[in-house]
């Protein structure tokens, strides 16, 4: 831990001398991103690393508002990316960051274990109650979404477990420990053979725009910025919509 | 200075859970229904899996230490590997033994269409998987040092093994058995990693005051807080019973 720490100070010193003149050509950028994001963001991150040699980007994916509860009790952070606008506001009203940028947008689909050994077929379906469904916990983004699109299609669904994040609910759906979840359409698209997709009607489906922003008390700032901008740029972009990512 | 030090490392998160607590918003937090529902689920989960160590432990520390057979080493280390094992491990292994295509559960779902996962069955099984051990443990040590003699000369005089185990045994050991079985009590009550990997997380099922915690903590920090107190004045209590046994016990020998 504490050659950790030294490493990160010298890193850190480092870090500085390059901020001076404006590149983020070496030290640690630690981005704290939406789970979602997690294979995005991790090739993303690799393909930085090579644009700016030196630079090592590391990653805690999570629930967006643990993310931010982390930010908030003064998690060393450089750039936090959340998967809605909430767990991003409760970070920018106390203080840590100036302006945040949509940059990506997703919706849901229900994921079901390869085979589908429930028949799901729609909304409807998970309402019965011989289905069991995985939901993300209401506080976080995929939960609040799955809760809006529930409502939007009128079901009452009662699921067996509420999960942390959308890779928990994902997770009960690959080992085929439940039915069916609600997950983002990105993380069906990211599970591979394990799970299939079962889209939703796009007049009940909901969307939600991904912000990131670099943090005002980032201690490797020369680099948040870097990799902000990056995200934003058609390199980043082009990532982003090759794992099913919309525009903001 | 070490020592202060380490003292100081040990209280000093105490004192910041009590310094940072919403004391006035208190009453408020706590009887809300949620964490009421929570603290009774956590009591009444934690009770039946040191219900259950009891009942297949105090046999399985009897086994262990009075059963003298190849292998039995080997058994004791085995059984006491979720004591070391990291308990998240703990509820992995448990979903692939009794999760619905687990090796035992896939058979529980085909007979009875039952499924393990995500009920307070689960919650009971995680707690007991990862708290059992410390019963088993404490109470093997009671019967290994607990004095033969006596049994044997119980049997002498015609007790029959029911006997000598009921009348005999079971006191040498029971003050063991009672400290084992609040060690294991208080383990159940702090399971988390097993609990929310195995059972999931659902109020009033299977989300005990520990997830409630952790996951109050990424919405509500105060109330994270306040239910941190409770845990913490539980543990308090658990420890007064325990130490008050120790002395009662140190007292009577």
């Amino acid at each position: 831990m504490l050659a950790v720490s030294v490493l990160a100070l010298a890193l850190g010193a480092c870090g500085d001398s390059a901020s001076t003149s404006g590149s983020p050509s070496s030290g640690t950028i630690t981005v704290f991103a939406a789970a979602s994001l997690t294979e995005a963001f991790t090739t993303i991150g690799r393909q930085f690393e090579q644009a700016h040699p030196g630079t090592a980007v590391r990653f805690s994916f999570g629930p967006s508002s643990g993310l931010a509860e982390q930010i908030d009790q003064g998690a060393p952070a450089d750039v936090f990316a959340s998967a809605d606008g909430d767990p991003m506001e409760r970070v920018r009203l106390a203080g840590h960051v100036n302006r945040a940028d949509g940059f990506a947008s997703n919706t849901l689909e229900i994921a079901v274990p390869r085979g589908n050994p429930a028949h799901v077929s729609s909304l409807a379906d998970l309402a019965s109650p011989d289905v069991k469904v995985a939901l993300c916990q209401p506080q976080v983004p995929c939960g609040a979404l799955a809760a809006r699109v529930l409502s939007r299609a009128g079901q009452v669904v009662h699921p067996v477990t509420l999960d942390t994040d959308v890779k928990a609910v994902l997770a009960a759906v690959s080992l085929g420990e439940v039915d069916a979840g609600i997950v983002y359409t990105t993380d069906v698209r990211a599970a591979g053979t394990a799970v299939e997709g079962v889209p939703l009607p796009s007049g009940t489906n909901a969307s939600t725009v991904y912000p990131i922003a670099a943090l005002s008390d980032a201690p490797h700032r020369a680099g948040a910025n870097a990799f902000v901008q990056y995200v934003l740029s058609p390199a980043g972009r082009s990532v982003l919509l090759a794992a099913g990512f919309g525009p903001p | 200075m070490p020592a202060v030090i380490g003292a100081a490392f040990l209280l000093l998160p105490l004192v910041g859970l009590l310094a940072r607590a919403p004391w006035s918003a208190l009453p408020d937090l706590l009887t809300d229904a949620g964490v009421v529902q929570a603290l009774r689920l956590s009591l009444v989960s934690a009770t039946a899996a040191t219900a259950v160590a009891l009942v297949l432990g105090v046999p399985l520390a009897w086994v262990l230490a009075r059963v003298h057979l190849r292998g039995i080493t080997v058994l004791r280390a085995l059984i006491t590997l979720p004591l070391v094992l990291p308990p998240v491990v703990g509820g992995v292994a448990l979903l692939m033994a009794f999760g619905r295509r687990g090796l035992l559960g896939r058979y529980l779902e085909q007979w009875t269409g039952y499924s393990l996962p995500f009920t307070t069955t689960a919650v009971v099984l995680a707690e007991t998987f990862v708290a059992m051990p410390f019963l088993v443990v404490t109470v093997e040590g009671a019967f290994r040092s607990a004095d033969r003699d006596l049994d044997e000369a119980a049997s002498t005089l015609g007790a029959s093994r029911m006997t000598v185990f009921r009348r005999v045994t079971l006191p040498l050991v029971g003050p063991s058995v009672l400290a084992g079985a609040v060690l294991c009590w208080a383990r159940a009550l702090g399971e988390f990693g097993a609990t929310i990997t195995f059972a999931g997380n659902f109020p009033g099922r299977t989300q005990t005051m520990p997830l409630a915690v952790y996951l109050a903590l990424q919405s509500n920090p105060d109330a994270a807080l306040a239910l941190s107190l409770v845990l913490l004045l539980v543990s308090v209590v658990v420890l007064a019973a325990l130490r008050t046994r120790w002395w009662g016990a140190g007292a009577a020998s």
